[in-house]
């Protein structure tokens, strides 16, 4: 005996609806798998997936690709460098667990207000543009090449950085740097000995952990001309060559894997 | 500190000098008084953003057009990802469950923009449909495997041992456990390619993204200005209203 199924109307309705409200974005999105399967496209893009292989391994290129690479962990690393500078500061002044005015009367209270509003507007401003916002923003700024890349990283990550930061600083234990505040000490005693013990680990694995990030992210800044491994696949992909462009997709997958694997040696190291 | 802190931390700080080395980056130059005023015109260049009525309506237009990427991405994802989560949740044996979980894991591990920058026949913003596509499918096809294998087998089997056919069993008997986490699954990437779909325009793939990337390269810093303000408010708006929709939700 064949049984229908009680549900079946409303999950159809249900299926309609929700395509039909698709269908204003299918034509808003030029939505046309057809030209997926069109004859002439069909071959370029078959003829682009069999240049693929076999892979572009010709020692000037490999040379090329290494120096991408190597470019690559450099802007990550320098990028990283300018960020820690912007956000170390920013976080420190942002933070609330030094402040003295917070636990008693005390000079500072109207100057810390002040100036901790700024400060956050600043951060919030650095992180929430894209860092391929950025990227494309110093390109045109100081021209082609890993400089833009250094900077926006920089600045994308420092707000990322300063924000996390004084996060960190204030979850943490506060209790030995309130209890060095309230017996008299000054800021810079009471950070050194009551919050730097406290928060270094969670501080390092962080900043570790964005590197690792800012790894990828320098590829794909490359795509706007900002240097490094993405760069150079740009410039493979214009001329359409796939065998350049899958060695370099390799490279870029081993890239993240030892990335990975690196910053989880170095966490746990430092931990 | 132990021995091993100073060691992580010297080789930390000679990556750093190497680094700079490396790009050959002059610090000194980059802070320099004349550089310095040349990046306060450009920036100052930018100002005051051209809020005109036809460009805004091009940016609304982008805007919807944004939109429209992130959600037709999500959801052709979201039916390629759960087609491929049911041989790599290893409902038809073992060789299946390798070669679907291999391509889950090749098409996530391709970051959005490079998708986007390989989609070379298409153009526009069907480009960065297809390219959030891609990799979205291999996020969401492996929480989907996840799903699918630690959803309860029984009612899928009663179903069986009363005569149903497989792929009946499978449809009323696992989908019903499973279907709200996917749904939900679906709609958290959603969020997370509406900010995405904002910025793949950049490589020539719709959008907000195409709309910055063609006025910056017009040199007509006041429009890049508008663009960048209505991404930031796209991205304030969708966070306000995904943790809305959350607290309302989980209350």
């Amino acid at each position: 005996m064949r049984m229908r199924d009680p549900a079946a109307l409303p999950r159809a309705a249900l299926t309609i609806f929700v395509l039909l409200l698709l269908v204003p974005a299918f034509s808003l999105t030029e939505f046309n798998p057809g030209v997926l399967f069109e004859a002439r496209s069909r071959e370029t893009m078959g003829k682009f997936i069999a240049s693929f292989f076999p892979l572009a391994t010709s020692p000037e290129f490999l040379r090329l690709v290494m120096r991408s690479t190597l470019e690559t962990l450099a802007i990550a690393t320098a990028g990283m460098a300018i960020a820690l500078v912007l956000a170390c500061p920013l976080a420190v002044v942002v933070a609330r667990s030094l402040s003295i005015s917070r636990i008693g009367p005390g000079p500072g209270y109207l100057a810390g207000r002040i100036l901790r509003v700024p400060a956050r507007f600043l951060l919030m401003f650095f992180r929430s543009v894209p860092e391929i916002v950025w990227a494309l923003l110093f390109v045109r700024a100081v021209g082609l090449g890993p400089a833009a890349g250094v900077l926006a990283i920089g600045v994308a990550y420092g707000g990322m950085l300063g924000k996390v930061y004084s996060e960190i600083l204030e979850s943490n234990d506060t209790r030995p740097t309130t209890a060095l505040l309230e017996t008299g000490s000054g800021r810079i005693e009471a950070f050194f000995y009551g919050t730097w013990p406290v928060v270094l680990p969670e501080l390092v694995s962080y900043s570790v952990y964005r590197w690792e990030c800012a790894v990828r992210a320098s590829v794909i800044m490359g795509f706007v001309g900002a240097g490094g491994l993405g760069q150079q696949m740009e410039l493979s992909m214009r001329m359409l060559n796939g065998g350049e462009v899958s060695t370099i997709l390799i490279v870029f997958l081993l890239l993240v894997v030892l990335a990975d694997a690196l910053s989880a040696l170095l966490r746990k190291v430092t931990a | 500190m132990r021995r091993a802190h100073w060691v992580v931390l010297m080789a930390l700080l000679g990556a750093t000098w190497a680094s700079f080395a490396f790009l050959s980056l002059d610090l000194g130059q980059l802070a320099s008084l004349e550089a310095l005023g040349q990046m306060w015109r450009y920036v100052a260049a930018f100002f005051p953003p051209d809020l005109s009525r036809p460009y805004l309506a091009r940016v609304g237009v982008g805007t919807l057009e944004t939109l429209a990427i992130s959600a037709t991405g999500t959801a052709l994802a979201a039916v390629l990802g759960l087609l491929l989560a049911v041989p790599a949740a290893g409902r038809f044996g073992p060789l299946p469950r390798a070669a679907a979980r291999l391509l889950l894991n090749f098409l996530r591990s391709i970051p959005e923009l490079v998708w986007a920058a390989l989609m070379v026949i298409a153009a526009g913003p069907f480009a960065g449909t297809l390219a959030l596509a891609w990799h979205t499918a291999g996020v969401i096809g492996r929480l989907f495997a996840e799903t699918l294998e630690n959803a309860p087998q029984e009612p899928a089997q009663a179903l069986q041992l009363t005569g149903g056919r497989a792929p009946l069993a499978f449809l009323y008997g696992t989908m019903p456990n499973v279907v709200p986490q996917l749904v939900a699954y679906s709609l958290y990437r959603w969020e997370i390619n509406i900010r995405m779909a904002a910025i793949l325009g950049v490589v020539g793939a719709g959008g907000l993204g195409q709309l910055l990337y063609v006025s910056l390269s017009l040199f007509q810093q006041p429009q890049a200005l508008t663009v960048i303000i209505a991404m930031l408010l796209l991205v304030a708006l969708v966070d306000g209203a995904s943790a809305w929709l959350r607290q309302r939700l989980a209350g």
